[in-house]
C-alpha cells in the first residue's frame, strides 16, 4: 500500500512536507492505520513521530487526519480506505513534530468548563442515589476520549481557539449539567452565556460526523442552550 | 554536571489510577506535589480497565461482608497474597468506592439507586459458598470512568502536571531515593526532580509478550528504574493470561461478559468449564479458565481453521443486556473480530493480562528491600498500583480486584506521604556521581550509533516470553528461553537509534523503554526458572503441584542476579488468619 506522510521536524525542517512510503501491509500484517504507521516506523524509518497507547480506541492518543476526515489510526481499518493512504496531523492545532499536535488550548478549554462534579450538599456516608433513568442521562456524554477529533475539526474552533470551548470541552460541560448529582448547573450556564464560549457553534456537525465513539456534541451543545432558556424565562 | 532542579515534597511517576489517586490525596492536604506521566494522564493504561471493581457492598444481594472478600482474595492468590493487606484493602474497599462516587465517577445503577453490582470470577458469599455480586462497575468502561473522575479531581485540587516526561532513572544516594531524572518529551530537556517522597506508580509491564492486553506504554519502566537503583523486585514469575483476550489482536474482552451470564465453548459446542471447575465454571479464578482454555486447544478441541482459538458465547445474553451492560465489548469485538456478539460468539484465546509481582511494599506502599533477612523501607521511596507488590495479589489476581488495589493504595501512599513529611521527611542530597549513574542509561542511547534496531531486539524478546513463559512452563523451554535473553541482554548494549533530534523523539523513549522490558523479562525469567512448583498463575508441566512446604514464600530478583526470599505474611490483624487449602 501506498501511504503519503505529513512531515515536519523543528530541528531540521524548514518547512512540512509530504512524504512518501510503500509497505506491504500484508507481510506486516497490517489491519488498522496504526499497525501500518508503527511498521513503517520500525522497518524504513524510525523518525516518523506519532502518539499511541491503548491501541484499542479507549485512550484518545491517536488521532490524526486520515484521507482528509480526522479519526483513530488505531480503529480505521485499512481496508475502508481508497489508496494513497493520505496521512496528517489532526488540523487547527499547532504541529510539534509529525503527526503530533501541540494540544494545550485543546485542554485549557477542557478545563475551562469546570469538568469535575461539584455538589454543595453533605456527603452522605454511603453513595448518592441516582436512578437507572437518571444516571442514562450521561450516556453518550462521559464516554468521550478527548481524543480531540472532533474539536480540531470544527471551524468556528479554528476561528476562535482560545474563546470557543469547542464540542468536546461543551459535551463535558453538558456532562456534568445532565448529573442529577451535580449542583451547579446555574454558574455552568452562566460561565457559557457570553457570544463566544458556546454561541459560536453554528451546528455545522463535523463533531459528530468523526468522533471515533459515536457521540454527538452538538447535541449536547443544543441541550445547553434550551437549558439556558428556561433558566432565563 | 550542570542540571537544572526542582524542589517538591513529592513527586509521583505515573498518571495512572494509582497515581491520580496518590497526587488527589497529596494535593488536597496542601503539599507541594507533582505528577509526570509519559503520556497525558487519561492515556494512562487504567482507561483501558472494564470489568469493574470490587468491593462488598451487598447492594444487587442485599449483604456482603468484607471478610468473604477477603477470604476470595486469599483463595485467588493461591495462598501467596499477604493476609495483612489483603485485609487492609478489602476493608477500605466500600469506602474507597462510595469516594469515588462522590467524585462523580457514573457507576451504573440498580432500581433502588444504589451502584449497580455485578458477579465476577472467584467472588463467592459466606466463604467459598454460592457466587456473590461484588462488583461495581460503569457499564463495561469502568476504567475509563474511574481514571477521568480522578484526573478530573486532580484538576480541581490544582495538582502540578509535567505530561509528556518520561522518568529516566530513580537518584539513589546513600540514605535512600532523592528524586528522578526525567525527561521533556517535547523538547528534550533534562531535569531533576528532588523530593522528600518519591512514588512509583507506572503500571505493568505486559509489552514483554508477544500477544497482550496491554497498551504500547505498558513496558515496566518502575521495574527497570527499582532494579538500575539495586532494589528488588517480587514475584515476577507471576503474570496472570486473561481467558478472553481476542484471538490474533490481543485486545480484552472483559470478565464481565462471563458476569453478566456468557461462558465459553470449543469446538463441539461444549461448555467446557463445566467439566474442569464444576462448582464456579466459567467464573473460576482467571489461571484456572486460562489453564483449562490452553489444554482445550492443545487436546485440539480449539475453534477455526487453525484449531487455536476458543468461543465466548454472549447471544443469549439478548440485545438489551449486551446494549446496557457491555457495549464497549461489543464495539471492540466488531472492530477487532469482525464479529457482532449479538449474534455470533467472540474468538478468544488466553493473553497476557496482569503482572501480580512488582516492586515489593507494605500496606503503606513504602518499598522495601531486603538486609540481613530483615525487611528494610528505602526511604523516600513508595509504590502502588500494578507496578507494586504489596502484596494483594499473590499468585493469582481476582478480577475486579485491580482498579480496588490502585485506589486504594495510591491512597495509602498520598496519606503515609502526608504523616511523612509531617514528622520532618526531608530531602536526600545526591553527589554528582549518584546523578551520573541516573543518566548513564540515557546517554549510551545518545552515544550508541550503528548498532541493532530497537524493534529488532524488543521483537525478539517478545518472542522469547511468548514461547518460553507462558500458561504452562517446563525447565527445558525456559532454560532456552533464558538463554537467549541473555544473548539478547549483550546485543541491548550496542543497539542504537537513528533519530537524535532532541524534539519529540519517540525512538528514543522506546528505546528507554527497551531497557526497562529487557529488565522485567530477564526478572521474570530468572524467577519463573527457580520456582519448582506451580502456583496459581505460575503453571509447571515439570512440577505440577503446589509445595508449600518448600514455596510458600515471596521470591525476590535483584538485578545482579541475586535471588532472595521473603515469608508471606498470614498475620490479618481483625480476623483469624486464612489457613492453608486446597483450591477447586
Amino acid at each position: 500500500m501506498h501511504f503519503s506522510i505529513y512531515r515536519y521536524n523543528p530541528e531540521t525542517d524548514k518547512k512540512p512536507y509530504m512524504q512518501e512510503y510503500d509497505l506491504d501491509t500484508e507481510a506486516n500484517n497490517c489491519h488498522m492505520v496504526l499497525d501500518a504507521l508503527l511498521a513503517i516506523k520500525n522497518t524504513l524509518d524510525d523518525t516518523l513521530t506519532l502518539r499511541r497507547s491503548c491501541r484499542e480506541g479507549v485512550c484518545g492518543s491517536d488521532g490524526m487526519n486520515i484521507n482528509g476526515k480526522n479519526g483513530l489510526a488505531c480503529t480505521t481499518h485499512l481496508s475502508t480506505l481508497s489508496g494513497p493512504i493520505v496521512i496528517r496531523p489532526l488540523p487547527g492545532l499547532p504541529v510539534v513534530r509529525d503527526l503530533v499536535v501541540d494540544m494545550s488550548q485543546f485542554y485549557k478549554q477542557y478545563e475551562k468548563v469546570k469538568p469535575y462534579l461539584q455538589n454543595s450538599d453533605p456527603l452522605p456516608a454511603k453513595e448518592r442515589l441516582q436512578s437507572p433513568e437518571e444516571r442514562a442521562k450521561l450516556d453518550g456524554l462521559y464516554e468521550c476520549i478527548l481524543c480531540a477529533c472532533c474539536t480540531s475539526s470544527c471551524p468556528s474552533f479554528w476561528w476562535n481557539p482560545e474563546k470557543f470551548v469547542g464540542p468536546a470541552g461543551l459535551l463535558q460541560a453538558y456532562r456534568f449539567v445532565a448529573d442529577s448529582r451535580d449542583t451547579a448547573t446555574t454558574e455552568r450556564l452562566a460561565d457559557l452565556t457570553d457570544p463566544f464560549s458556546l454561541f459560536r457553534c453554528r451546528g455545522i456537525m463535523n463533531c459528530v460526523d468523526v468522533c471515533p465513539k459515536g457521540l454527538n456534541p452538538t447535541k449536547a451543545i443544543n441541550q445547553l442552550k434550551e437549558l439556558m432558556l428556561e433558566e432565563a424565562v | 554536571m550542570n542540571l537544572a532542579t526542582q524542589q517538591f515534597d513529592a513527586v509521583i511517576i505515573g498518571g495512572g489510577g494509582a497515581g491520580l489517586r496518590a497526587s488527589l490525596e497529596l494535593a488536597q492536604s496542601g503539599l507541594n506535589v507533582a505528577v509526570i506521566s509519559k503520556v497525558f494522564p487519561t492515556r494512562s493504561h487504567t482507561v483501558s480497565a472494564q470489568g469493574g471493581i470490587n468491593a462488598a457492598l451487598g447492594n444487587t444481594d442485599g449483604s456482603d461482608d468484607w471478610r468473604w472478600h477477603m477470604y476470595d482474595t486469599v483463595m485467588g492468590s493461591d495462598f501467596l497474597g499477604d493476609q495483612d493487606a489483603i485485609e487492609y484493602m478489602c476493608k477500605n474497599a466500600p469506602q474507597t468506592i462510595y469516594e469515588l462516587e462522590h467524585m462523580g465517577l457514573p457507576f451504573s445503577r440498580l432500581d433502588d439507586g444504589k451502584i449497580y453490582q455485578r458477579a465476577f470470577g472467584g467472588q463467592t458469599r459466606d466463604y467459598g459458598k454460592e457466587l456473590v455480586h461484588r462488583t461495581c462497575c460503569a457499564a463495561d468502561r469502568t476504567g475509563h470512568a474511574m481514571l477521568h473522575t480522578l484526573y478530573q479531581q486532580n484538576i480541581a485540587a490544582k495538582a502540578k502536571f509535567f505530561n509528556e516526561w518520561f522518568a529516566v532513572d530513580l537518584v539513589k544516594t546513600e540514605e535512600g531515593i532523592s528524586g528522578v531524572i526525567a525527561l521533556n518529551i517535547e523538547t528534550g530537556e533534562v531535569v531533576f526532580l528532588q523530593a522528600r517522597a518519591t512514588i512509583l506508580a507506572t503500571g505493568g509491564a505486559g509489552r514483554i509478550f508477544q500477544s497482550t492486553t496491554n497498551a504500547h506504554i505498558n513496558t515496566g519502566d518502575g521495574f527497570g528504574m527499582a532494579l538500575r537503583a539495586g532494589l528488588p523486585l517480587q514475584d515476577m514469575e507471576f503474570w496472570q493470561f486473561h481467558p478472553t483476550g481476542i484471538a490474533g489482536a490481543g485486545v480484552l474482552i472483559t470478565e464481565g461478559s462471563r458476569g453478566e451470564g456468557g461462558y465459553l465453548i470449543n469446538k463441539d459446542g461444549e461448555r467446557y468449564m463445566e467439566r474442569y471447575a464444576p462448582h464456579l465454571k466459567d467464573l473460576s479464578c482467571r489461571d484456572v479458565v486460562a489453564r483449562s482454555s490452553m489444554i482445550e486447544i492443545r487436546e485440539g478441541r480449539g475453534c477455526g481453521p487453525k484449531g487455536d482459538y476458543v468461543l465466548l458465547k454472549l447471544d443469549h445474553l439478548g440485545e438489551e443486556v449486551i446494549n446496557k451492560r457491555l457495549p464497549g465489548i461489543r464495539e471492540l469485538s466488531i472492530t477487532f473480530a469482525g464479529v457482532d456478539p449479538l449474534k455470533n460468539p467472540i474468538p478468544v484465546v488466553p493473553t497476557c493480562h496482569y503482572l501480580m509481582g512488582g516492586i515489593p511494599t507494605n500496606i503503606h506502599a513504602q518499598v522495601l528491600t531486603v538486609k540481613n533477612g530483615q525487611d528494610h523501607v528505602v526511604e523516600g521511596l513508595y509504590a502502588a498500583g500494578e507496578c507494586a507488590c504489596v502484596s494483594v495479589h499473590g499468585a493469582n489476581r481476582l478480577g475486579a480486584n485491580s482498579l480496588l488495589d490502585i485506589v486504594v493504595f495510591g491512597r495509602a501512599a498520598g496519606l503515609h506521604v502526608q504523616q511523612s513529611v509531617r514528622e520532618g521527611l526531608g530531602f536526600r542530597t545526591p553527589s554528582p556521581s549518584d546523578i551520573e549513574a541516573a543518566l548513564a542509561g540515557l546517554e549510551r542511547w545518545n552515544r550508541n550509533q550503528n548498532g541493532e534496531s530497537v524493534d529488532t531486539i524488543r521483537t525478539e524478546l517478545q518472542l522469547v516470553m511468548q514461547n518460553d513463559f507462558g500458561v504452562f512452563r517446563t525447565a527445558e523451554h525456559m532454560s532456552e528461553g533464558f538463554k537467549k535473553l541473555e544473548k539478547l541482554q549483550e546485543r541491548l548494549k550496542t543497539a542504537s537509534i537513528k533519530d537524535k533530534s532532541q524534539c519529540f523523539n519517540t525512538s528514543r523513549i522506546e528505546a528507554l523503554e527497551l531497557d526497562n522490558l529487557m529488565a522485567t523479562a530477564l526478572a521474570t525469567a530468572y524467577l519463573a526458572n527457580e520456582r519448582t512448583e506451580s502456583r496459581g498463575a505460575h503453571a509447571r508441566y515439570d512440577f505440577p503441584e503446589r509445595d508449600d512446604a518448600h514455596w510458600l514464600k515471596h521470591s525476590m530478583y535483584f538485578g545482579d542476579g541475586k535471588i532472595d526470599f521473603r515469608p508471606v505474611n498470614m498475620k490479618p490483624h481483625e480476623v483469624k488468619p486464612i489457613e492453608l487449602r486446597a483450591r477447586e
